[in-house]
């Protein structure tokens, strides 16, 4: 069991690598001249010139990637020239915010997706399953930005219940309840989307789980049906569901972008859009790299999880 | 729905509508409903019903056209890396799955940051994202063909590579192409209205619905209408295209038709017109005209036409027959296990100590399922579950019947499994199924049924999974259980020598009905149905090896389509035009009955 832990863990370092070379390349492919198109074009010369030293572009391209690469492990991810700081520092700012944000909503789809899931299973072709198979419908089609724009009119234009912006009130705010109060309407339009992903899956799982032959023998040992579907069934369906969380948290952090831009939630998704309006490419590449690198990380840990609940993986 | 939206689309340029991009700021912001514009002006005072016709013509178009885009470049990596198979496959496939490691829209929004906004440059980005979904789908499809004979046959014919794939290949994994688009057209619309809606796709004046959401959004409370209008448009067309994604892959689905889908209920469906009078024989069971049917759509599966048999206590009776004869379908409609739908049972009882089982309410169903009567399955490694430990599993059993506290379950559950003879009972209670061998998850299997000392086993070829020797061993584990415990077994099995070894009284099953019933010994030695005879014939004798039941020839009737008169008839040697002309009856001869109208051993 550690062997393959540690396995897990080492597997990960070829990603992360690999996540570092298609980023620089990215950047590599920007056409024209890179300092150019990173200060913009009204750059003096100077500074182009400086910036193309900074930047090693006058060695080849392989040898840029590894001095790339080394500066990132020191956590020197370059200067942001539109806010005039280390990316690193801006990043890591706005980087809490999303992970609460991004947090928030998994923990959201995941509670919502199960139980979804779960009953419309139970209910196969009752009317709740096809009321909630509907509104799963419904969840996994809507613009999750136009569906943020229409809560915030419900409940902060017209019911006045919930701020409509930001993280914290202008005026008097900063504690847990307040960001609780700002955090409703952001993780719930954000996490609408997983959960009809992942309510959906569960749902086929189960089925697909509920005409395994063990769950006769559950039957047949005289298991009550609540134990059948709830224990028996569940944690069987539990094992291919959640590699679908791990792929939803993909989704949910990405979809913070969209989220944080409506709600103005000062997170690194609306960070990247600024940069890219502004040409801030060094920004949008610490942005990348990072929240990328938590996704993977967070696949770490769905992974382990996963090896802690099924116990044929491990051998 | 999509349709109209599609329709409206193409037709934008001939439709009476004001010019989109016409500003008038005269008209600005009016309200829907307003003279001259149905759904109001924008903030340009811009007509927003032609703005609405126009976003939708180009977010369609730009959507269609990623996913195009993502489906070609997709599947033919897919194709190339699933044809090629061995080094090109794995170093594709690792470079498709480092793209994957990026959050979806995180790696849409560096390409076009290099690229920089644009409706043309989003369109690349949501494709390039969407290309690893592609390839991995087609590639598993393509493996799946690469192999097949036709494929081969191309190959020794001298074909290129290339004319393989595109003449034996690609017609195969279309539908997989079809079925990956259909479900990602939706999301590829939606990712590129929200690049739009960032600022990162279209440009002013062009407008697609995301953009029109981006400016509505400005104006979002004083203009309400200017951001809910687009965003209803990219939810009804989105949602459209997940319908049609889901009716297309259902379409494609065989599983969904047969009812394969389905979630079993907890009990078979019973569905009797009349209930058999009580005629107590005062044996253990008593099974009386069970009719079991599979009801797919208008089709019916007669699996068990009718069976009757008794079991005293402490007797052990093997109902034989070739696969598909009915003899499981038999077995497990004694506790209600056959899953329905499809099954249903139609007719007759099962007094188990003259109670009446299929008329049982559910809990009263499920205190019989596990105390007097158990169940033995075929292949333990299905039947277990796989994430829960053996002794839990056995733990959970004991607890379902009585309330005993968990560590006195556990040491019973230890004990029994001492008992079947498992060398190491107490580390054999604490792994999972899948770490033990086949003979010993068999054991745990019997162990398992006997948790509540039931008074009936009922072992659903328990050993036909197994090799030779330990089938052996199991065989004389549930003997010995039997003399010694007295439970009475049904056991069901295509084996002769297996009935010879453990069974008193022997049932030969075919088509869903008893054909010939008796003392085994006397079935054995003097069989009087054509059927029973070919049957004996096919035990192995020793040294020569296995044969199988396919050594008669011909196969079973199809169950939705049984013929007239003796269900036996085409495979039958002794056959006459009277065997096709009704029913026959079971008749009986002394304590040997026999489905047939000229037995062996008759003159014919
Ligand atoms: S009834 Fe006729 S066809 Fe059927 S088994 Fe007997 S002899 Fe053969």
């Amino acid at each position: 069991m550690h062997i393959y832990i540690l396995k897990r863990v080492l597997a990960v370092v070829p990603v992360l690598l690999g996540l570092t070379v298609i980023v620089f390349a990215i950047m590599a492919l920007i056409p024209g001249d890179p300092a150019t198109a990173i200060l913009g074009s009204y750059a003096t010369p100077e500074n182009v010139a400086r910036l193309n030293r900074d930047l090693g572009l006058d060695k080849p391209l392989v040898q840029q990637y590894f001095i790339w690469l080394e500066n990132l492990l020191h956590g020197d991810f370059g200067r942001s020239y539109s806010l005039n700081r280390p990316v690193l520092d801006e990043v890591w700012e706005r980087f809490s915010a999303t992970l609460i944000l991004a947090g928030a909503a998994l923990v959201l789809c995941t509670l919502w997706g199960l139980l979804i899931g779960i009953w419309t299973a139970a209910r196969q072709y009752g009317w709740t399953d096809r009321l909630l198979t509907f509104v799963v419908l419904i969840g996994i089609s809507v613009p999750s930005f136009w569906l943020g724009l229409l809560l915030i009119l419900l409940f902060a234009v017209e019911l006045r219940w919930l701020p409509a912006s930001g993280m914290f009130a202008i005026y008097g705010g900063g504690d847990l309840p307040d960001l609780l109060r700002h955090l409703i309407l952001p993780a719930l339009t954000l996490s609408v989307v997983a959960t009809g992903v992942i309510a959906r899956l569960t749902r086929a799982a189960m089925l697909e789980m509920l005409r395994q032959d063990f769950i006769r023998t559950a039957r047949a040992k005289g298991v009550s049906e609540r134990r059948v579907l709830y224990v028996h069934a569940f944690k069987a369906a539990l094992v291919s569901v959640m590699p679908v969380i791990g792929v939803q948290a993909g989704f949910v952090l990405g979809g913070a972008v969209y989220i944080e831009t409506v709600f103005q939630w000062p997170g690194v998704g609306r960070m990247l859009v600024q940069a890219i309006s502004t040409r801030d490419i060094l920004l949008v590449q610490g942005g990348v790299v990072v929240v990328s690198a938590c996704y993977v990380l967070f696949n770490l840990l769905v992974d382990l999880a996963q090896c802690w609940l099924d116990p044929r993986i491990q051998t | 729905m999509l349709l109209a939206v599609l329709g409206v689309a193409l037709l934008a340029p001939a439709l009476p509508l004001a010019h989109p991009d016409l500003t008038s700021p005269a008209d600005r912001l009016k309200p829907p409903f307003s003279d001259g514009a149905i759904l109001g002006t924008d903030h340009l005072g811009r007509d927003l019903l032609s703005r609405l016709v126009w976003g939708t013509r180009l977010s369609l178009a730009v959507g269609v056209t990623a996913a195009l885009l993502a489906a070609i470049v997709g599947s033919a990596i897919g194709i190339v890396a699933g044809y090629l198979g061995g080094r090109a496959d794995h170093l594709m496939m690792r470079g498709v799955d480092m793209l994957m490691a990026f959050p979806y829209i995180l790696l849409a929004l560096a390409i076009v940051a290099v690229l920089g906004p644009g409706l043309l440059n989003a369109l690349y980005a949501v494709a390039v994202v969407n290309i690893p979904f592609f390839a991995r789908n087609i590639r598993g499809a393509t493996v799946a063909i690469a192999h097949r004979e036709f494929v081969d046959a191309a190959r020794l014919t001298g074909m290129s590579g290339l004319r393989i794939i595109g003449s034996e290949i690609l017609p195969n994994v279309m539908p997989v192409i079809v079925i990956a688009m259909s479900t990602t057209v939706g999301w590829m619309i939606l990712e590129t209205a929200g690049l739009s809606f960032l600022g990162l796709g279209s440009q002013p004046p062009q407008a697609d619905l995301g953009s029109m959401l981006g400016e509505g959004r400005k104006l979002l409370i004083t203009a309400p209408h200017a951001s809910v209008v687009p965003g209803v448009m990219i939810f009804v067309i989105v949602m459209s295209v997940n319908l049609l994604g889901d009716g297309v892959r259902d379409a494609l689905d065989p599983r969904l038709r047969s009812g394969a889908l389905s979630r079993p209920a907890a009990a078979t469906r019973v569905e009797r017109t009349d209930t058999p009078e009580m005629k107590p024989t005062g044996a253990l069971l008593e099974v009386e005209g069970l009719r079991t049917e599979f009801q797919v759509g208008p089709r019916v599966y007669r699996a068990a036409g009718g069976v009757s048999f008794e079991v005293a206590a402490g007797e052990c009776l093997g109902i034989i027959g070739e696969s598909g004869s009915g003899k499981s379908v038999t077995a497990l409609s004694l506790l209600g296990l056959v899953a329905s739908p499809p099954g249903v049972i139609t007719a007759g009882a099962v007094r188990l100590n003259g109670r009446d089982t299929l008329s049982m309410t559910g809990e009263q169903l499920r205190r019989v399922r596990g105390g007097q009567a158990a169940c033995i399955f075929q292949d333990p490694l299905a039947t277990l579950h796989p994430l829960h430990t053996v002794g839990d599993q056995m733990v959970e059993a004991i607890r379902a019947h009585r309330p005993t506290p968990r560590r006195e379950a556990r040491e019973h559950a230890v004990s029994l499994l001492r008992k079947v003879r498992i060398p190491n009972p107490a580390a054999c209670a604490r792994s999972f199924p899948h770490e033990l061998s086949g003979g010993m998850r068999q054991r745990v299997g019997i162990a398992l049924a006997l948790v509540n000392d039931p008074d009936l086993i009922v072992a659903d070829e328990p050993t036909t999974a197994l090799d030779v020797t330990v089938q052996a061993q199991v065989l004389a584990l549930l003997d010995e259980l039997r003399r010694e415990r007295g439970l009475a077994l049904v056991f069901i099995t295509h084996d002769f020598g297996v009935v010879a070894q453990l069974c008193d009284r022997v049932a030969v099953m075919y088509a869903g009905r008893i054909v010939e019933t008796g003392a085994t010994q006397e079935v054995l030695a003097r069989p009087r149905h054509p059927y029973t005879r070919r049957l004996i014939a096919c035990v192995p004798e020793p040294g020569r090896g296995r044969r199988t039941l396919d050594a008669i020839p011909g196969l079973p009737p199809s169950l939705d389509a049984l013929p007239d008169g003796c269900a036996f008839a085409p495979r039958c040697d002794r056959a006459q035009a009277a065997c096709r002309g009704g029913e026959i009856a079971l008749r009986r001869d002394g304590a040997h009955s026999v489905r047939c109208l000229f037995p062996e051993g008759a003159a014919t």
